[in-house]
């Protein structure tokens, strides 16, 4: 039911995103907007916030805040360089997650065992995942060839990609088969073009770290949403009381939680060392563990909100790499989108709804004609900014977890 | 409502008014000598799980811990020391009035930085006679902090966004508004190379030495800013409406102390304070605000050694003396094959060894103080 009334929405939007786009690129020539580059670079950056998002909420979901998700990645990125540097890329991405997982173990132990306050665990981690990997660089990196205190030596192998066959020209066994995604793509209809461009960035030249990625999404909401041992964790972030007046037993879930929190963050790390790139990098994060934290607030908690909000992220970091200039052409479509939901907004006689989107297309349009580049140096802080904005606009429609960041003593139910 | 000062550990509402009176934690000698021992034995638990990490990967323990005494006796580590210490002190103050009344500032990294490049570029444009233009730098960052702190301030009072979440954004976004900044409008083109800055400060404007080339007076106002602290928070009426407004919102609202104001106040301090991070370096070395130059990380830092000092001025200038000293041997350590790294990673485990250790004490007072009234009650009952 849940599923059937969501579905719509989903629908929807894509629908909107997809002919808004059309026009913007018809409009303003910047084909690469909806270009295969430009999505396949958008599913690559992606992927690791959207891992950093789940993280946080599978630990905000059993009651726990997460700050140390950056230093749980920091973690990830190094045990995983180190791991497909010695055995392979595959092993690397499981010694992400273990690397990820002591990380969550050190968070859970301090603030369920110990029970101190959860953001200073949090940002203890992170200094201590920061200063570690470089006394860890230091000892196992330092003197190799390439290696260094900030930087690993290159893995010789990587994880495969794959092509679907017939829609992005796939091979099936020795022969070719036609890419007929990249064909529609090139003749760059309106609309058909788009959606060609699109489906052909998630079909084509995909890593298989990427998929197990994805597949994480419905199978984080399936578990939480689906199952007793879901209900059970987010009984804890819920009400723990009655929880454990039930029968759970809430600081076993709590250290579940947040285990599964830290290896989901080593995996996001471990995608960063062994598939964004072949080598372990100090920085290599990049505040994505604190974006990640970001996409679960204005995900409202839920799995896919979190891929939602990370696909916004992706994208704007895939664009600005692949065609920087056609950041303006984001304008018009901000503008456009708002245009539409000033209709909706007189249709459903929302004077406040309408005036506000007005005034968004006033700005945006104004933006369009007059900005000719977007200094690099602020887009970068877009994602924090977009943040903001969601909560001071939209938090009466957020729903966090009733207890995310309250401690719980157990047999505290009487 | 009386304070009165009893021989037993005061509970309930007089122990609450004579825990914020006495002006700490500890509300009687017993209480804080147990904080200092517990401290010392945090800070040894630490050492000891340092020196099984060192020889787990190999490094022998004797040594480090060796070298990193020989160091004490150097006296120019020592000014080292006082050097490093002075932008802990200042951070960790401006966490510490935040916390005060349970607001997490995390975002002194940001505040700091975008009032060393505010301040850099003021104190460059103006030309004032020797003191007044050192103070007038000194007021533009503390202003321009508070400014950026009270972002932070005003989301969580009127748009209900917490703090923390606020202050990692503001973060970023300070990074990303100081790097344009600085491209667009205030990088100095005379200078080539890698080391870009803001206009070198006029004489007048440079924060004088009290060891050449090793320590400038801004550690002098980083002890008197700790003083100041004490001041304002303990011996002050704004201080006891912050410290009431910590301890108990909902009481301290009700005896007529407004939520909304002290919470902007304390974000308005507390970036005030961190504002003056990076002078030591602004108008006290570099004489200019640099990308390259100008210290980073001393935010993240400012929070742990609040941690440490227990948010008490005197806690926190000793705590940042340690962890200045710890810094500064860095060097040594290197020369006798141990690597340096492990002084940063030995503050963070002090860290969480002084968190966990300092939870587990108040636990047991806590503890102690629930049997004790059970002890009173019982007798009272009995008679």
């Amino acid at each position: 039911m849940n599923l059937l009334q969501r579905m719509p929405r989903i629908v929807t939007i894509m629908v909107v995103f997809v002919v808004t786009m059309s026009v913007v690129r018809t409009w303003t020539g910047f084909d690469d907007l909806t270009s295969s580059g430009t999505i396949g670079a958008t599913l690559r950056l992606t992927v690791p916030i959207l891992l950093a998002g789940l993280a946080g909420l599978w630990a905000e979901r059993v009651g726990i805040l997460n700050i140390g998700i950056e230093g749980m990645m920091i973690l990830g990125t190094w045990f995983g360089a180190f791991g497909a540097w010695k055995f392979g890329p595959w092993v690397g991405l499981l010694f992400a997650i273990g690397g990820g997982m002591i990380g969550g173990g050190i968070h859970a132990i301090s603030t369920i065992r110990f029970g101190i306050d959860q953001v200073i665990s949090g940002v203890v981690i992170n200094l201590l995942a920061f200063f570690g990997v470089r006394y860890l660089s230091e000892l196992a990196f330092v003197g190799q060839p390439q290696g260094g205190i900030s930087q690993s030596p290159p893995q010789t192998s990587a994880i495969g990609r794959f092509d679907v066959p017939f829609l992005s020209g796939g091979r099936i066994g020795g022969w070719t088969s036609p890419d007929i995604l990249g064909n529609l793509e090139e003749r760059g209809w309106f609309i058909i073009g788009d959606v060609a461009g699109i489906a052909r960035g998630l079909t084509n030249g995909v890593s298989w770290a990427s998929l197990i990625a994805i597949v994480l999404v419905p199978l984080s909401a399936w578990i939480l949403w689906r199952t007793t041992f879901g209900l059970r964790l987010r009984s804890s972030g819920e009400s723990p009381e009655s929880a454990e007046s039930l029968g759970v037993n809430v600081i076993r879930v709590r250290y579940q939680g947040l285990l599964i929190s830290g290896a989901f963050a080593g995996l996001g790390g471990g995608f960063l060392a062994i598939v964004s790139s072949s080598y372990y990098r100090q920085g290599q994060t990049a505040g994505r563990g604190f974006i990640g934290l970001a996409t679960m607030i204005f995900g409202n908690w839920r799995p896919t909100g979190v891929l939602g909000g990370a696909a916004v992220f992706g994208y704007s970091e895939g664009l600005k790499l692949v065609a920087g200039n056609s950041i303006t052409g984001l304008f018009l479509f901000i503008a456009i989108v708002a245009a539409l939901a000033a209709v909706t907004g007189l249709v459903r006689a929302s004077m406040r709804r309408t005036l506000a989107a007005a005034a968004v297309v006033a700005v945006a349009m104004l933006a369009y004609l007059t900005v000719d580049e977007v200094p690099e140096s602020l887009t970068q802080s877009l994602p924090y900014v977009i943040t903001l904005v969601v909560l001071g606009t939209a938090s009466q429609r957020l729903r966090p977890p009733a207890r995310a960041g309250v401690p719980y003593r157990p047999g505290s139910a009487h | 409502m009386t304070d009165t000062a009893t021989t037993e550990r005061p509970t309930g509402l007089s122990g609450l008014l004579s825990r914020i009176t006495t002006g700490s934690n500890a509300g009687s000698l017993r209480t804080s000598l147990t904080t200092v021992a517990s401290s010392l034995a945090a800070v040894a638990i630490a050492l000891s799980i340092c020196a099984v990490l060192l020889l787990v990967t190999g490094k022998s323990p004797v040594d480090a811990y060796s070298t990193i005494l020989e160091t004490a006796g150097d006296s120019n580590k020592l000014l080292e020391m006082l050097r490093r210490s002075t932008p802990l002190i200042f951070s960790a103050t401006a966490v510490a009035v935040g916390f005060k009344m349970n607001l997490f500032n995390i975002g002194v990294e940001g505040q700091y930085l975008f009032a060393a490049l505010i301040a850099a570029e003021a104190g460059s444009r103006v030309s004032l006679p020797a003191v007044a233009h050192i103070v007038f730098i000194l007021l533009v960052a503390m202003a321009a902090g508070a400014l950026w702190a009270s972002i932070s301030g005003i989301l969580k009072v009127y748009r209900n966004i917490h703090e923390v979440i606020s202050t990692i954004m503001l973060n970023y976004i300070a990074l990303s508004v100081i790097q344009w900044l600085f491209e667009n409008f205030f990088r100095d083109d005379t200078v080539e190379g890698l080391n870009v800055k803001t206009t070198i400060i006029a004489e007048s404007g440079q924060m004088p030495d009290l060891v050449d080339g090793r320590l400038n007076a801004m550690f002098l106002v980083a002890l008197a800013t700790a003083g100041a602290f004490w001041v304002l928070v303990y011996r002050s009426r704004f201080g006891f409406r912050l410290r009431a407004s910590g301890y108990n919102p909902n009481a301290a609202e009700v005896a007529g102390i407004g939520a909304r104001r002290m919470v902007i106040a304390a974000m308005l301090i507390s970036g005030a304070i961190a504002g003056l991070v990076a002078m030591y370096s602004v108008i006290g070395e570099t004489y200019a605000y640099g990308p390259s130059a100008t210290p980073t990380q001393f935010g993240f830092a400012g929070i742990t050694v609040a941690l440490l000092g227990r948010n008490h001025p005197i806690g926190i200038v000793i705590a940042a003396l340690l962890f200045g000293f710890l810094d500064s041997t860095s060097a040594v350590l290197q020369l006798a094959d141990v690597p340096n790294s492990i002084v940063k990673v030995m503050q963070s485990i002090i860290v969480l060894a002084v968190v966990v250790v300092n939870e587990a004490t108040i636990r047991r007072l806590n503890a102690r103080t629930a049997e004790q009234m059970r002890a009173q009650t019982d007798s009272g009952e009995a008679s």
